[in-house]
């Protein structure tokens, strides 16, 4: 996974409710390998017309914004679709940080699964952050501190699980962090398969 | 204090917990679909094999073809070879093209008794949510987290908090289950259950088939809870005796006897409590661009005015997005398209229901079944349904997710209005410009035969 520390970057702001998955990246896409890349595909048909031109006032198409690195979205980003694809097509563009007052659950375990810092905030604390630079604020993003620092030098912190926190500044892979508990996991499984036999067999 | 039904089942599997409350837990089923490629790819990065073959099972759903298309993309059928390729390499059963159990995975997998009370089962699909209806502890993953429990038949979890939805009164004539979700999503919102796993209960619930129960825990997510689940009763146990991949003979009976202890005590105390009366309910449909835009179809497209205040800055859009006048009579909404179908409304049950509405006309416009399994596509041809829809101009198609998410070739035209009785109405989901009326079966096929949203209640030669 790759790590998270510390990223300084350009606010874009997207304040509506309930960006889907779909919207982050239809559904036709998800068949490309993860190594083809997604960072084009993101936000695809809210950027693009049909005829592939850039659709006027979508956000990321202002020119100002193009460079931006830190999403600031409206409450429940990334509800419905599972799709990892949505993370990997923000990841790709460039975006490394995403604050809203909530989010889709899965949208959320996904993010930080692949060094996507997700954060929950409330509206008011994310405007308290913005008054000052506007639309085109400058935030630093410090996770070891948890803290999120405007240019003005206002600072907020914000809450993330010790152990998520470790797994992003280390950028270590879950599944070998996991396999240091094989025995414990075996231990638990087969007690519990002998409780629950018919999860084996019919 | 007493333990809820959530509780009973995520404490029978934390295998250890870490300090800030993220428990290691472990996974009785893991179903993989057609989609899922890119976590195989991690899991050979990672230089892992499938820890538990046995427990996780295949289906080819999302880009399998429902129908011959001449003009099929053969990327989609590289979709559905390379999950019968994973599934071989990596010792797992798996239902592809031309398997007599194929379906939607969370069709089939209820069916084939692949789901069982009090397991926790995990599928890299939102929708995952469905097979809470048998009293399951079930909910969709991502790529890398699929990747994690093949790898290690586990899965790091924070715990989801509870809450219980209660349905008083009764539900009326040609009201089902997909009318009760589309009102519970609007009540509490589209976030209303974010972080929430929620257990639904109730008189109606009791009275209602598990097919019933399977539409209504499926759309869970679409309120952005984690998981829906109704504790199994003589329903659950008489629908899953004699299911292929549920316990047999005696070991069933053990089975069931533990099975009853898995309800809410009276004493447990759930985070959220909320009741619904289900009397009050109309038959429902949306409008705009997220299932909490649901209203009785007896309404209208709400006015600005008539709008949330925090929902106003995307009211314009959706409403321009969507092809809508301000006001107007949901019924006046003319419609292009329709599909029955998906994970949500696919099933026998749902067929008939259809089937008694297509009985009474001719479809105006180009109208779409597809069964959810082979299973039901056998059921259904049995009972002739095929027949009716055929005689009423539907089209009658193979199984999978089709024009739900539209990743196989099935979709809605640019600009076209579609009567779905899927489960997303997102901007785009059912095709690039496609505007999507969800409903359920018996609605769709009523604006099938009238070519408008219809009150299925006001047509003709319909017995209210």
């Amino acid at each position: 996974m790759l790590a998270f520390t510390e990223h300084r970057g350009q606010v874009l702001r997207l304040p509506w409710e309930n960006i889907d998955t779909d919207q982050i990246i239809p559904a036709r896409y998800l068949h490309r390998p993860r190594d083809a890349g997604y960072g084009e595909q993101l936000f695809h048909d809210l950027r693009f017309t049909p005829d592939g031109s850039l659709r006027v006032g979508f956000p990321l198409n202002d020119p100002t914004k193009a460079e931006s690195s830190i999403l600031v979205a409206g409450r429940n980003f990334g509800c419905g679709s599972s799709r990892e694809h949505a993370v990997w097509a923000l990841l790709d563009y460039g975006f490394r940080v995403v604050i809203a007052p909530d989010f889709g659950d899965i949208f959320f375990n996904n993010s930080l699964k692949n060094g996507l810092l997700a954060i929950r905030m409330d509206e008011q604390s994310i405007e308290s952050l913005m008054q000052e630079g506007g639309d085109s604020t400058i935030l630093t993003v410090d996770l070891f501190r948890q803290s999120i620092i405007n240019r003005d030098g206002v600072s907020l912190e914000f809450d993330i699980d010790s152990y998520r926190k470790e797994a992003l500044l280390k950028g270590e892979s879950e599944v070998q962090m996991t396999f240091r508990l094989l025995d414990e996991i075996k231990e638990f499984e087969a007690r519990h398969i002998t409780e629950n036999p018919w999860i084996e067999t019919p | 204090m007493g333990r809820t039904l959530f509780d009973k089942i995520w404490e029978s599997h934390v295998i250890t917990e870490r300090d800030d409350g993220t428990a290691l837990l472990f996974i009785d089923r893991h179903l993989v679909h057609d989609a899922t490629a890119q976590a195989f790819d991690q899991l050979k990065a990672e230089g892992k094999k499938v820890r538990r073959p046995d427990l996780t099972f295949g289906m080819a759903d999302h880009y399998i073809a429902t129908h011959h298309d001449p003009e099929r993309d053969p990327v989609h059928d590289d979709m559905v070879t390379t999950l019968a390729e994973n599934a071989r390499d990596q010792n797992i059963m798996s239902f592809g093209a031309g398997d007599e159990r194929q379906g939607i995975v969370h069709v089939a997998g209820p069916e084939l008794g692949l789901t069982l009370p009090g397991t926790l089962l995990v599928c890299g699909d939102s929708h995952t949510s469905t097979h809470g209806a048998l009293g399951a502890l079930a909910f969709g993953i991502g790529t890398s987290e699929v990747a994690h429990v093949l790898a290690t038949q586990t899965l790091w979890q924070k715990r989801p908090r509870s809450m219980h939805i209660r349905i008083d009164g009764e539900l009326g004539p040609y009201v089902t289950a997909k009318d009760l979700i589309l009102t519970i999503i609007s009540t509490i919102g589209a976030n209303g259950g974010a972080g929430h796993v929620i257990e639904y209960s109730g008189k109606v619930i009791d009275q209602l088939s598990i097919e019933s129960r399977l539409t209504l825990c499926n759309m869970s997510i679409e309120a952005g809870a984690r998981a829906g689940m109704i504790a199994p009763d003589e329903t659950t146990f008489a629908y899953l005796k004699g299911k292929p991949f549920a316990p047999q003979g005696e070991n069933f009976e053990r089975a069931v006897s533990v099975w009853r202890n898995l309800t809410s005590d009276a004493d447990a105390q759930h985070d959220a409590e909320i009741t619904i009366e289900a009397r009050a309910i109309a038959p429902t449909v949306t409008w705009g661009n997220s299932p909490e835009t649901a209203l009785p179809v007896t309404d209208h497209v709400p006015t600005l005015e008539e709008i949330d205040v925090n929902k106003r800055e995307q009211y314009s859009a959706t409403i321009e997005y969507m092809g809508l006048e301000p006001g107007e009579k949901l019924t006046s909404l003319v419609v292009d398209r329709v599909f029955i179908g998906s994970c949500t409304n696919s099933r026998l049950e749902d067929l008939r229901e259809a089937a008694k509405i297509a009985k009474l006309g001719k479809a105006k416009v180009p109208t779409v079944v597809v069964p959810g399994s082979q299973q039901v596509r056998r059921q259904a041809e049995q009972e002739g349904l095929h027949e009716i829809f055929l005689q009423a101009g539907f089209e009658w198609r193979e199984p999978g997710c089709s024009m739900c998410v539209a990743m196989n070739g099935d979709s809605v035209p640019d600009g076209a209005r579609c009567a779905s009785t899927s489960n997303r109405n997102f901007a785009g989901r059912q095709g690039p410009g496609s505007r999507t009326h969800l409903m359920s079966p018996a609605m769709a096929a009523a604006a099938a035969i009238t070519g408008h949203l219809t009150d299925v209640r006001e047509l003709e030669g319909i017995k209210c």
